[in-house]
């Protein structure tokens, strides 16, 4: 046991010593959230496009269209059809030409000519307005026609929109928590990816590793040393070590964000007495620190501050301990046998290959989970150690009854013994033999030595 | 005298205990047996020569020595009692394909492999500073290994494999890759080593460098043990009375006439005014009437038994089984 230590302590301490460590740990968390911020900024910048479209007006609709961004309207006297419309273009310095045909509040099809194709968002922008000015033109003229007073009032004061609140109820305590399923499932999904992206970063680096003491030849030594088997434990666990503390200090940073943030923008909100106000559907602008929000605000506020619900947070944290450590325990050991059994890296893609698609399958089946999360499929493969370590916790904010979960748990523990231990067996064999080209039949007798 | 040095000094005379013991030995792999019912004997103090051919079954004997794999029957006796696990803190390896992790230090690799063999950690840098000092590369602790050049780590690896001062070391090919200075300095160690009473296994296809330090040799052909003993035992019982003559060249000397009919002359060469004449005794025949019989004829010079070489044996053995 003490010699598994040292090997843990060694494959521990150079691993984090090193300066990729660093840069991933620092780096690729600025550069993730750089990434969103770029995204977020694409998909929400303004179209900042100069254009002018010709608006040939046969209608009786006056104004039809105002300025959308930097697009303009200009109402123009010449007809223009849609055998004319290239010519039109051409001759004028305009982006696009519309049409309104005298019969379009009855027929509301609108022909849009242009050399280009009109951006998504203008067009659908053109046809609000439009849509707006044909429909206040019709009630207009309900109005006057049935000649009830206030009509207009009265109809504004039928629009109802309605809040939907979710509220899981527990089979044992029978109380009612109200839950929010877009955040909880986001939050699901995160939590697989990271599985996801952990298992195959750190049992790839354990695979790595493997290869390198047999390349390296230092490996003979090595095991007249210490037991194969003992050796593979603690280079297992020295790097599921490193993951750990690279995980814990993303989930520090990432606490210091949002603490930070809140502080920054909410400094009064009480996040514990926004909870209990949300169980009870109460009053939610009497709680300090809420007033300098909006209603919209103030329910994105609040679905967060159900979700961050602390005995949920726990239950889910303990179970993501659980399955990433199980599930990177699995593949490790996988990825070691593979390591193992080839000479070079690049001999390992026959056998990483199916490895790569079941978990690749997974992640699909975690997306799906999110839509479906009651759905045979999502059932099975939450079971099926393979692949639930990620569909599980995208399963886990809906609510799982806990003999699946202990269930799921049960196959993991079990799976990860037995393959440890057939990973064993071909990882005794392998890192001592060279220069032979392994197939499948050959791994399978390696077993029987 | 300390007590170990007294034992080993006192073996040639007397056998003592065997240290190390494998008996009835079975390997297979999968297409094929790698050892096959062989059984060696190895006594303290020793430096036990293992030869044997490539791919004869010298390295998985000695992966079962080292316990890296287990035999799939057979058994193996360390100090007259069953072979256990926490023997490997006991046994130095040094293997044939051997290296270090690349990127990390040399001082604090060692310590790491030290530590697997059971020292304490404080121990294990006091001792490496002193072998350090010992071959003159102190500078090196704190260099990386893809800084050195081959035989510079090799050194290292040399002392990492004995630094723990097992009671027993396996080197397996210990001087490829070395520079003939540094064979001079590794043979130096070695024998300090057994001086210190260690028991040594040494397997090389070098026979030059097994007559010069083995004291018992164990030759395996093709998964089978051929023969075992001590080194002067074998060579002598191999030695098949041949005889060289050397006498100043006289042009009217013929040897076989002079010699009688015991002995026949296997090849003759004549150099700076000396005769260089091999003969076979087919009859027994005192040497001393030979001698007589050839005073009337010539001056001699020299007269010896020829004792075959190591080399020679290991390649008549090896022809031989196929």
């Amino acid at each position: 046991m003490n010699k598994t230590c040292i090997i843990i302590g060694r494959e521990f301490s150079t691993r984090v010593r090193k300066k990729s460590f660093l840069v991933v740990t620092l780096v690729v968390p600025i550069l993730m959230a750089l990434f969103y911020a770029f995204l977020m900024w694409i998909l929400l910048k303004d179209d900042t496009q100069e254009r002018k479209i010709a608006v040939v007006n046969h209608s009786a609709i006056e104004a039809p269209f105002h300025q959308i961004n930097n697009t303009t309207f200009e109402t123009i006297d010449t007809e223009v059809t849609e055998a004319s419309a290239p010519e039109f273009l051409a001759a004028h310095d305009y982006y696009a030409v519309i049409r309104l045909s005298a019969d379009v509040m009855g027929q509301p099809e609108v022909p849009v000519y242009s050399f280009s194709q009109v951006p998504m968002d203008l067009k659908n922008e053109i046809a609000l307005q439009l849509q707006n000015k044909i429909e206040s033109i019709k009630r207009d003229s309900v109005i006057a026609q049935t000649q009830i007073p206030d009509l207009e009032e009265k109809l504004a004061a039928t629009h109802t929109p309605v809040h939907i609140r979710t509220l899981k109820v527990s089979e044992e305590t029978g109380e009612a928590k109200e839950s929010s399923s877009e955040i909880a499932s986001i939050l699901g999904l995160a939590a697989g990816m990271v599985i996801y992206f952990f298992i195959f970063m750190y049992a790839s680096q354990v695979m790595k590793g493997v290869i390198e003491e047999k390349t390296n030849r230092i490996i003979e030594v090595l095991v007249s040393s210490v037991k194969p088997f003992q050796f593979l434990l603690g280079k297992i666990i020295g790097v599921a070590a490193v993951g750990l503390v690279q995980f814990l200090i993303w989930v520090a940073f990432g606490l210091l964000l949002i603490v930070g943030m809140q502080a920054a923008f909410l400094p009064e909100l009480d996040m514990e007495a926004l909870r209990s106000a949300g169980n009870m559907a109460g009053d939610l602008t009497a709680i300090a620190g809420t007033e300098q929000l909006n209603a919209e605000q103030l329910a994105v506020i609040r679905n967060i501050a159900m979700t961050i619900d602390p005995a949920f947070i726990l239950k889910f944290l303990a179970s993501f301990l659980f399955y990433f450590i199980g599930g990177y325990l699995l593949y490790a050991s996988l990825f070691a046998a593979i390591g193992a059994a080839v000479d070079n890296e690049t001999d390992s893609q026959q056998f990483l290959t199916p490895l790569s698609i079941v978990l690749v399958v997974g992640l699909y089946i975690g997306f799906t989970a999110m839509k479906s999360p009651e759905s045979p499929l999502v059932f099975w493969s939450s079971l099926i150690p393979f692949t639930s370590p990620i569909v599980m916790l995208v399963r886990l904010p809906f609510g799982v009854p806990a003999w699946e979960l202990i269930t799921s748990m049960g196959l993991l523990v079990a799976f990860f013994i037995f393959f440890t231990w057939l990973s064993g067996r071909i990882y005794r064999v392998g890192i001592l033999m060279y220069g032979k080209k392994v197939t499948w039949k050959e791994l399978y007798k390696w077993l029987k030595y | 005298m300390p007590l170990k040095k007294l034992v080993h000094f006192h073996y040639l005379q007397r056998r003592t205990m065997s240290f190390f013991t494998a008996r009835n030995i079975v390997k297979n792999y999968a297409n094929h047996r790698a050892l096959d019912n062989v059984s060696i004997d190895i006594p303290e103090g020793a430096i036990y020569g293992l030869l044997g051919p490539n791919g004869a079954g010298k390295t998985s004997l000695i992966r079962i020595i080292t316990q890296i794999t287990g035999p799939d029957s057979g058994e193996l006796f360390f100090k007259g009692r069953p072979l256990v696990p926490t023997d490997m803190n006991r046994i130095g390896y040094l293997p044939e394909e051997r290296g270090l992790y690349k990127k990390m230090k040399v001082g604090e690799q060692a310590v790491y492999l030290a530590r697997l063999k059971g020292m304490g950690k404080q121990d294990a840098i006091r001792q490496l500073k002193a072998w350090f000092e010992k071959f003159g590369i102190e500078s090196w602790w704190e260099r990386k290994v893809e800084e050195l050049s081959k035989g510079m780590a090799q050194k290292v690896q040399f002392i990492t494999t004995v630094l723990h001062e097992p009671e027993m070391l396996i080197f397996d090919e210990p001087f490829s890759g070395f520079d003939p200075i540094n064979v001079e300095l590794l043979k130096r160690e070695i024998l300090e080593l057994r001086d210190k009473g260690t028991t040594i296994i040494f397997s090389t296809h070098n026979m030059a460098s097994v007559e010069e330090i083995c004291s018992h040799i164990a030759l395996i052909n093709r998964s089978h043990k051929i023969i075992e003993g001590p080194i002067n035992q074998i060579r002598n019982k191999y030695a098949n009375n041949t005889y060289q003559l050397v006498c100043r060249y006289q042009p009217d000397f013929h040897p076989q006439e002079a010699i009688g009919t015991e002995f026949e002359v296997l090849s003759e060469k004549i150099e700076d005014g000396q005769h260089e004449i091999v003969l076979q005794r087919l009859e027994e025949c005192p040497t001393n009437t030979l001698l007589r019989r050839l005073l009337d004829w010539t001056d001699i010079i020299s007269y010896r038994k020829i004792i075959p070489g190591m080399n020679d044996i290991f390649i008549k053995l090896v022809k031989e089984k196929q």
